[in-house]
């Protein structure tokens, strides 16, 4: 896998990771035709679309889209049961995620996606580990003392 | 102490976390850019502070702002802080700042390098898994040749966690760091067989990822993964592990074999088990996976995807077809209507998938169904990328294989022009080629075509009536010179030649009207040759007139080479005006500047052509020039390059002039050449821009209907027509058939007429000219080769004849003296063997056709060896007999001798490696070696052959004169070489004096160039130096002045007997004259 974005349907960019290294201009230039590409589409399309010379595999989940790059040979499916493996563990950390969830969390969101892929390859298919992965993180961190910036913010208000 | 950790806590709750930010930003939508600059501010500020939490703190805002698009590459160091903090909640945050900010070409990641050290060798895991994450987002050369000991330890950690991930990351350090593998390798094969499945995948996935780059290094661990996949249930898993099979079977076909039956349990049983659609999918791509390997699956189990409304399946199963299409095209095309389904799709991811399939399912039969398909979707897309798609795969289609598709070119020729309509495409000039390329390789069709093309130049202004139609213009091309080139199959010449110089045209780009221009003299020379035939010749006077009104605008044109050519043109018309006002008729002569016809080259003719002896191709013949000289070279932009910049010095580069001369004679071969099409049209835009322009009226056609261009006639009739002709084709058939079969029963004629056709009954309407291996006619290029080698190449003549009883011979032997004379005429200097024929042996029973074989040859020296001579001779069959068994044998003499392949004696003859049917000529070459050029010699030989009729050896005297001045090669000199050549003083003087010699100088001098191989160095009034060089490399130098009848050459030369040789040569070709 090359990249992954997350995207509002208004086109706001959620989550951004890049498993090739890119200049910040490139990056933006991509995320840029990317998001408008995808939101053009319709929601009765099929999720992939030949892009330059990659394959981009997207799926939208509520407001939320979901869009990976992949190279020719790589395997649509499985980018797509990624994405799909991905929303899943959010979910199951969040509790019903939704994007506000992503939003104020985004780091949150990005260690979770780290306990998962690495490099742009699947390293843990099972969800179970994952979790429990980053719940002892999580715990660590509690124990470490932070504590602040983990907090939901409904907390703090 | 404890009051400034107070204080930093009570900073701390004033300070602004990331969800006070976030949520900042969204509550300010209006000037979200000032905020953020103040935002920024802020955290400026918290950086500057100690407290380790403050700076975790602005380093994760900052990581939400970067990702917003913000720069934050000034914060880089601080994000190094942060990462080397102690305590885990502020190195998370830390690497995660790294992993996204990061690039190659930061800076301070060579700081990094011993903090990730001690990192991954924290006892803490999550320590040690935070910095291998961060690591593989950023990781360089650097990091990965530095680190890659270390993180080989981690593979053999005791905590799977860090195994799993340290296996993982490690295919990016063999990315950035390929000398890792080796040692790496064995560690990485064993944790193929780890415990934990998660490290065991993960080590699938690597091991995957690098065989697809180089898979032969991976077929010794096919035994592995086989039992791998038949032993696990992980579906991911499994998934690579297929994959990696497909890049080993091409390798190893009989992988393919003994996968076939795993494979096909796998997806049965994978079927079978999961009903949950998510898990159908990714079963359907295993099926993909499959056919990328050997295509061992049967249709059937792939099938039922099709049928499958999900657009997924659809994508996958379509993906699926083009990969089987290539090893199993016959399933793929009975899905033929699926496929033309999936057409209509709403969706353009699908049907470019479709359309992919498309162009291996024709067939002469579906051919014009499928086209007339996709020109309905031409008509009916929107976007502008999937309509020069689909327009491109037409021409794909129609044109695949030498057209091997196409039964009726008239039908291809209007889909070309129904083409021409869409608006806004990009490939004009694909359509201008297919069209140019029909037009030249079928015969047939050029009736029809220039008739379509005339009608396209006289609607050309709903081609170009909308400048954004530029990219469609270039069939203007196309359509101008077919119908220059075409020209007598022109209904209405007059009204074509108008039509191409209507003062529109003008507003075309400049190579097109280059075309026009050419073109338009091409059905002037037609026009006027139709009008001279009546008896009024008022209409042609009109004609020329009307040349000389319109060429003017054209003379004026901005382009260079529209210019050229117009004046060109212009004058040529003014001086044939001239001529028609004296009743002269000069059609045939203009017609004659075209003359000749252009036919089909097949690409591999060059090879058939030999390679002449001594002929280096593969040696330079100037030095190579610089790099930046052969960019220079590449022919990319034709009209729109530069000229090289007469700056550059001088001495870099000896031959520039020779460079820009060739470059200059290319470009011209190339804009003459139909067949090249130029890459972009950049002189449209200089020309727009060009001053006057707009005072050209263009009218601005703006219609909503479609164009339908009068007069064109639409494809879909030729469906019908075809479709007819094809049932009248059958009844025939059918009517042969039933006389043959009568006694059997009648009864299913009418069934059997429906019945599917084969592809061969189908006949084409019209052949196209495939040459492919035969030598093609007379190419018109090649032509003027053959001539220019005529002319330049000194022949002298050896004939022979028989003595003859018969009148006819005799008379025979006049013409041929007379022709021999004419050739005297022009090369005096050479000898002719003796009194112009040797009789040969008389054998008594002389046949009423004696074979006759004239030749003629021509002696040059080699270049590469300067002890080598090749005569090339022509031989001429001027019997009415077949001469075969030729042997070519001359007596050698001490100096010369002739060169024999290796293992003949010194008196055998030479086969001439051909055969001459009556009135035939061929050219063979014989090389020489010569030890001393400086005299010249006469060898004897003889020619023996076979006449075929009579089966009697004849045999034929001649001899070879070797004249010092075939010695001599022709080389350029400049002037201060030369001039240092002189003063050197290493050469011998002489000199000669010519009396009477009535010639120009100019003439003089050619005829020294030309006969003595010298080249002019430099000539001042009736003065001139001359160079030659010999195969040894003697120099020959020579001033030649002139006064009255008088003409003096001085010669200086390193060998003096070559010289006076030399001289006497010269002196004897001038008291031939």
């Amino acid at each position: 896998m090359q990249f992954m974005l997350l995207f509002s349907r208004q086109g706001k960019l959620r989550l951004q990771k890049w498993y090739v290294p890119l200049s910040d201009k490139e990056k933006k230039k991509i995320t840029r035709e990317l998001v408008q590409t995808v939101l053009a589409r319709k929601p009765k399309m099929c999720s992939f679309l030949e892009w330059r010379d990659l394959k981009i595999v997207y799926k939208r989940y509520a407001s939320l889209y979901f869009c990976c790059a992949i190279e020719d040979q790589d395997n649509e499916l499985i980018t797509l049961e990624i994405i799909h493996r991905y929303v899943e563990l959010l979910d199951k950390y969040f509790g019903s995620v939704c994007e506000l969830d992503i939003i104020f969390n985004f780091e949150k969101a990005y260690f979770i996606l780290d306990e998962f892929l690495l490099g742009g390859e699947a390293q843990e298919t099972s969800k179970k580990n994952v979790l429990k992965a980053i719940e002892q993180a999580d715990l660590l961190q509690e124990v470490s003392g932070g504590g602040q910036i983990g907090l939901p913010f409904h907390f703090i208000c | 102490m404890a009051l400034k950790i107070v204080k930093g806590s009570i900073d701390r709750m004033f300070d602004k976390n990331l969800q006070d930010l976030v949520r900042g930003i969204r509550n300010h939508k209006e000037d979200e850019a000032k905020y953020i600059s103040t935002c920024i501010d802020e955290i400026k500020q918290e950086l500057k502070q100690d407290n380790i939490a403050v700076k975790a703190n602005a380093v994760c805002k900052l990581t939400y702002l970067q990702m917003l698009g913000y720069d934050v590459s000034w914060a880089a160091f601080n994000i190094v802080e942060v990462m080397s903090s102690s305590k885990f909640t502020y190195k998370r945050i830390g690497y995660l700042a790294a992993s996204q900010c990061f690039h190659e070409s930061t800076d301070v990641i060579m700081l990094t390098t011993n903090q990730i050290r001690k990192d991954l060798s924290s006892p803490n895991q999550y320590d040690t898994g935070v910095a291998l994450t961060g690591l593989s987002c950023f990781v360089t050369p650097d990091l990965a040749r530095d680190l890659a000991n270390d993180i080989m330890t981690l593979m053999s950690h005791t905590k799977p966690y860090i195994r799993k991930k340290a296996v993982l990351i490690m295919y990016k350090v063999f990315l950035k760091y390929p000398e890792s593998l080796r040692p790496a390798f064995p560690r990485l094969k064993e944790k193929l067989e780890d415990p934990d499945p998660g490290v065991q995948s993960a080590a699938v996935n690597v091991i995957c990822e690098l065989a697809r780059r180089n898979p032969k290094n991976y077929l010794s661990l096919a035994p592995l993964f086989f039992k791998l996949m038949t032993s696990s249930t992980n579906n991911w898993v499994l998934i690579k592990i297929i994959k990696l099979f497909g890049a080993l079977t091409p390798l190893e076909p009989r992988l393919g074999k003994k996968l076939i039956e795993p494979l096909t349990n796998l997806i049965h049983r994978k079927i079978h088990i999961f009903s949950s659609h998510k898990m159908l999918c990714s079963q359907s791509h295993l099926i993909v996976s499959l056919s990328r390997i050997a295509v061992l699956i049967s249709l059937s189990s792939g099938m039922p995807n099709h049928s499958a409304s999900i657009q997924v399946m659809k994508y996958l199963g379509l993906l699926a077809m083009s990969k089987i299409l290539k090893t199993h095209p016959k399933s793929v095309q009975s899905h033929k209507d699926l496929i033309l389904q999936c057409l209509d799709d709403k969706d353009e991811s699908i049907r470019l998938r479709a359309l992919d399939l498309l162009y291996g399912m024709v067939s002469k039969k579906n051919l014009m169904e499928i086209v007339k398909k996709l020109m309905l979707h031409v008509d009916k897309a929107e976007g502008t990328t999937y309509r020069d798609e689909l327009l491109t795969k037409i021409i794909d289609i129609c044109s695949q294989s030498n057209y091997q598709y196409i039964t009726n070119f008239e039908w291809y020729i209007s889909i070309l022009v129904e083409l021409t309509r869409l608006e806004g495409t990009r490939h004009g000039h694909l359509i201008a080629s297919q069209m140019l390329d029909v037009a030249i390789r079928v015969r047939a069709i050029r009736v029809f075509a220039v008739a379509q093309m005339a009608t396209l130049l006289d609607n050309a202004h709903l081609l170009t009536g909308n400048m954004q139609r530029m990219g469609i213009c270039e069939v203007l091309y196309a359509a101008a010179w077919i119908c220059g080139e075409f020209s007598e199959h022109l209904e209405n010449p007059m009204q074509t030649l108008e039509a191409m110089l209507r003062p529109k045209v003008a507003t075309l780009p400049g190579h097109i009207q280059a075309v026009y221009v050419q073109n338009a003299a091409k059905l002037f020379a037609t026009v006027l040759k139709n009008q001279e035939g009546n008896t009024d010749s008022t209409a042609a006077q009109e004609t020329s007139q009307l040349m000389i009104d319109r060429l003017p605008l054209f003379v004026q044109s901005a382009n260079l080479e529209v210019q050229e050519r117009a004046s060109c043109i212009l004058q040529l018309v003014k001086y044939i005006q001239k001529l028609q006002q004296k009743d002269v008729e000069v059609a045939e002569e203009v017609c004659a500047l075209f003359a000749g016809e252009l036919n089909p080259v097949a690409p591999k003719a060059q090879k058939k052509v030999p390679v002449p002896e001594g002929l280096d191709l593969d040696a330079w013949i100037n030095e190579p020039p610089s790099e930046s000289e052969s960019e220079d070279e590449q022919p990319k932009a034709i009209f729109a390059k530069e000229e090289p910049k007469h700056s550059r010095p001088r001495h870099t580069e000896v031959d520039e002039k020779e460079l820009a001369r060739r470059r200059e004679a290319r470009k011209q071969e190339q804009a003459n050449n139909p067949f090249y099409i130029k890459a972009s049209p950049s002189s449209q835009k200089a020309y727009q821009e060009a001053p006057g322009v707009e005072h050209i009226p263009v009218v601005q056609i703006d219609l909503s209907v479609p164009l339908k261009v009068p007069g064109l006639p639409m494809s879909d009739q030729y469906v019908k027509l075809e479709e007819e002709r094809r049932q009248k084709e059958r009844a025939d058939k059918k009517k042969k058939e039933k006389k043959k079969r009568k006694e059997k029963r009648s009864g299913r004629g009418r069934k059997h007429d429906s019945g599917p056709e084969s592809e061969e009954d189908i006949t084409p309407a019209h052949m196209v000219d495939i040459v492919t291996e035969e030598m093609p006619e007379v190419h018109r290029s090649c032509l003027n080769i053959t001539m220019n080698l005529k002319g330049n190449a000194r022949t002298n003549m050896i004939s022979a004849k028989k003595s003859s009883k018969h009148k006819k011979k005799k008379q025979k032997k006049e013409k041929e003296e007379k022709e021999k004379k004419k050739k005297k005429k022009h090369h005096h200097h050479h000898h002719h063997s003796d009194g112009g024929g040797e009789e040969s042996v008389q054998n008594g029973t002389v046949e009423e056709e004696e074979p006759l074989p004239v030749s003629v040859y021509d002696i040059q020296g080699n270049l590469q060896d300067g002890s080598q001579v090749v005569v090339s001779v022509i031989f001429e069959n001027k019997c009415d007999s077949f001469l075969k068994s030729m042997e070519f044998n001359v007596l050698d003499s001490l100096n010369s001798k002739l060169q024999r392949p290796e293992g003949s004696g010194p008196h055998d003859g030479l086969t001439v490696p051909f055969q001459l049917p009556p009135g035939v000529s061929n050219e063979a070459r014989f090389v020489f070696t010569v030890q001393s050029i400086v005299m010249p010699q006469k060898l004897k030989g003889t020619l023996t052959f076979i006449v075929k009729d009579s089966s009697t050896h004849e045999k034929l005297d001649f001899k070879l004169h070797f004249t010092c001045t075939s010695y001599l090669i022709t080389t350029p000199c400049y002037s201060d070489a030369f001039a240092k050549l002189l003063e050197s003083g290493d050469l011998k003087c002489s000199s000669v004096r010519l009396e009477g010699v009535i010639m120009p100088f100019h003439h003089l001098l050619a005829r020294i160039c030309f006969h003595h191989h010298f080249s002019v160095v430099e000539r001042i009034d009736s003065c001139a130096s001359m160079y030659s060089r010999s195969i040894q490399g003697h120099h020959v130098c020579l001033l030649v002045k002139t006064s009255g009848q008088t003409v003096s050459i001085d010669a200086k030369c390193d060998e003096p007997t070559l010289l006076g040789n030399v001289l006497d040569e010269i002196k004897q070709t001038f008291s031939q004259c």
